[in-house]
């Protein structure tokens, strides 16, 4: 897991691609190659403050969704005037950039395979996962080095013909749903029923899990869905790791502002802790973090 | 407006501010051979290589070295002396969330210090700090300690200090005052003759150092200051959060797990500044200022207004490094100005 440099730094947007509903703004970053699961904190350089409500002020928390040779792409959906800002920057516009930062995805237990759920803007972190665990670059618990699936390119199959790390994803409606582009393998669902399976992507996961519980499940989205994967894996007692989303202040522990409850008592902090958490170690995910967005 | 450009001043990397013709030690500056590069600091006994401090509560030391890693938290360290956050007799578990809530130009917060509780501070906190803070001042040298206790009683705060006054690795206490009297409910700091009536009460428990981190929810702040200086305090600092409260959109409650929470960051620069002056007109032990702080211009307001230190805390959130570059680029400004 990468530790990120001490102190904010300023790197160069080098485009700020529509993907549907979303955008991909993508960065070029000298620091270190983050792991999966990772973040950082982002904000524009010039008008960063001043727009709705005197806001932005504080940097905003977004999960890598991609790194190839020193670029970086994250994931945007304009839910407020942060991600508003950050949507408009372009080509050739700079912005602040802390990471990488939190915990990372760890992989599959011995036997079992990847499965990765994902809603909305929260896919995020389940593209650069997919990347690393087509690519072999973490223990592939079916064949180690010696995996035929090794060098597989996105989205082959195993030596049984099954996607590597399937992808689970839902969305609110289509625009949405191009999301999905982001991964390979993928089944889509959508609340309106536009696009895919029409319900919620926690029947999906039911029905994998029907057919094969042998999984470790990779989850990141609205807090809802998140509880409900929590709670569905820990009904068949299926190991998940959830990449949780809180509004904060830092990203590094210092304000101790986007605290979860912890399975006993006391709080982690989702940047620090997390942001990925061991399912395991949460009663319950909370739907309270939201601001700032 | 950015928050570097402003009527009067230069910024250090200003081309347009006049070029300074004399070198550093050049014997005929006008005001004599001193350095410029020399910031260093005497503050209440403690030698500190530059004014630049943390407010207590917004800079994690342990957590930096986890995100960061020692050697870059070492070497590139933004504080002259590193402000503990608020250690109570009991552990605090802190607030429920949610516990921030972004203002206009800040933040409002509502962590309800957790901490270790003392025995947990003493034990594990203090010699992680202790290790973290060594070599972080050039050297071989740390950077000075200062543990900051709260207590709703004069004992309570009273056992704090004498636990931590046995601590060498404690240089110097600073009380947060900002905690309701268990007997009237009323900040202990907002009310002049308790604060004075506490501090005589505390004040022998300890031979350190020790700072009053004063309330600005008070009527008359700098009558505040002087009961803590006749209260035996060492120095004050100012100032603390101003109270503040969030509606969650559409619902009419409070959006906070604590329902108030206090409001920081360059929305109470102003108020510090007025704060730290009236202060300063009324007491004549030192002063630790902050509230907003971004930049050297905004520290240098500070010490012009009275200030001894400059205390950063919000703006560690936004660059956890810019301590250290406030310093030097107070480095850079003409030397009356932090004198």
């Amino acid at each position: 897991m990468a530790l990120a440099p001490f102190g904010r730094r300023r790197v160069g947007v080098l485009g700020n691609d529509e993907l549907g509903a979303y955008r991909v703004l993508r960065v070029a970053d000298d620091g270190p190659a983050p792991a999966a699961g990772q973040f950082a904190m982002l904000a524009a350089v010039e008008r960063w403050g001043g727009e709705q409500d005197e806001r932005p002020h504080l940097a905003r928390a977004f999960s890598y969704a991609r790194w190839r040779e020193r670029e970086a792409h994250f994931l945007l959906e304009d839910v407020g005037p942060g991600t508003r800002r950050l949507g408009e920057l372009r080509a050739g516009e700079e912005l602040w950039l802390l990471g990488p930062l939190g915990s990372a995805f760890a992989p599959p237990a011995e036997g079992r395979r990847a499965l990765l759920v994902g809603g909305g803007v929260g896919i995020a972190p389940l593209a650069i996962w997919q990347d690393a665990l087509c690519a072999g670059e973490t223990h592939d618990p079916r064949g180690a080095h010696d995996s035929p699936n090794k060098h597989d390119p996105l989205g082959a199959g195993d030596r049984h013909g099954a996607p590597l790390a399937p992808a689970l994803l839902g969305f609110r409606d289509a625009a949405r749903a191009q999301g999905a582009g982001l991964l390979s393998a993928v089944q889509v669902a959508t609340d309106d029923g536009s696009v895919g399976h029409a319900g919620l992507v926690t029947e999906l996961l039911a029905d994998e899990l029907d057919s094969d519980a042998h999984a470790t499940v990779y989850a990141c989205g609205p807090a809802p869905m998140l509880e409900a994967v929590r709670a569905l894996c820990a009904k068949r007692a299926v190991p998940a790791q959830l990449a949780l989303e809180a509004g904060m202040a830092c990203g590094f522990g210092a304000c101790h502002g986007c605290v979860v409850p912890r399975r006993g008592g006391g709080y982690l902090r989702v940047c620090l802790d997390g942001p990925v958490i061991d399912a395991a170690e949460l009663d319950h995910v909370d739907a309270h973090a939201g601001a700032p967005a | 407006m950015s928050v570097e450009s402003r009527p009067t001043g230069h910024a250090p990397d200003d081309p347009h501010a006049p070029e300074d013709r004399h070198a550093p030690d050049d014997p005929h500056r006008p005001d004599g051979p001193r350095a410029l590069s020399d910031l260093g600091v005497d503050f209440c006994g403690l030698r500190l290589a530059h004014p630049v401090i943390n407010a207590s509560g917004t800079f994690d030391l342990v957590a930096a070295a986890a995100a960061f890693g020692e050697d870059a938290l070492r070497a590139g360290f933004p504080f002259a002396a590193f402000v503990s956050k608020t250690i109570t007799l009991a552990p605090r578990a802190g607030n429920p969330p949610p516990r921030l809530w972004e203002a206009p130009a800040g933040l409002i917060n509502s962590i309800g210090l957790p901490n270790k509780g003392l025995d947990g501070y003493l034990a594990e906190e203090l010699p992680a700090l202790t290790r973290l803070l060594a070599d972080t001042q050039g050297a071989g040298r740390p950077a000075p300690l200062i543990t900051n206790v709260m207590g709703s009683t004069g004992e309570e705060i009273a056992t704090l200090l004498a636990a931590c006054d046995e601590r060498p690795e404690i240089a110097a206490l600073e009380l947060n005052v900002s905690c309701p009297n268990v007997k009237t409910g009323l900040d202990i700091g907002a009310d002049p003759r308790a604060l004075r009536e506490v501090l005589c009460e505390v004040r022998p428990a300890t031979a350190k150092p020790l700072i009053v981190k004063l309330t600005p929810n008070t009527a008359d702040v700098a009558a505040c200051a002087r009961a803590a200086e006749e209260g035996g305090a060492d120095a004050v600092s100012l100032i603390n959060t101003l109270r503040a409260l969030a509606l969650a959109p559409g619902t009419g409650a409070a959006w906070l797990g604590g329902r108030t929470g206090g409001l920081s960051g360059p929305a109470i620069r102003a108020v510090a500044l007025a704060q730290v002056a009236a202060v300063a007109g009324a007491i004549s032990i030192p002063i630790v200022g902050m509230g907003g702080v971004q930049n050297a211009t905004h520290a240098r307001d500070l010490l012009d207004a009275g200030a001894g230190l400059v205390a950063v805390g919000t703006e560690s959130f936004r660059d956890p490094a810019v301590g250290a570059r406030i310093a030097r680029e107070l480095r850079g400004a003409p030397a009356a100005a932090v004198a």
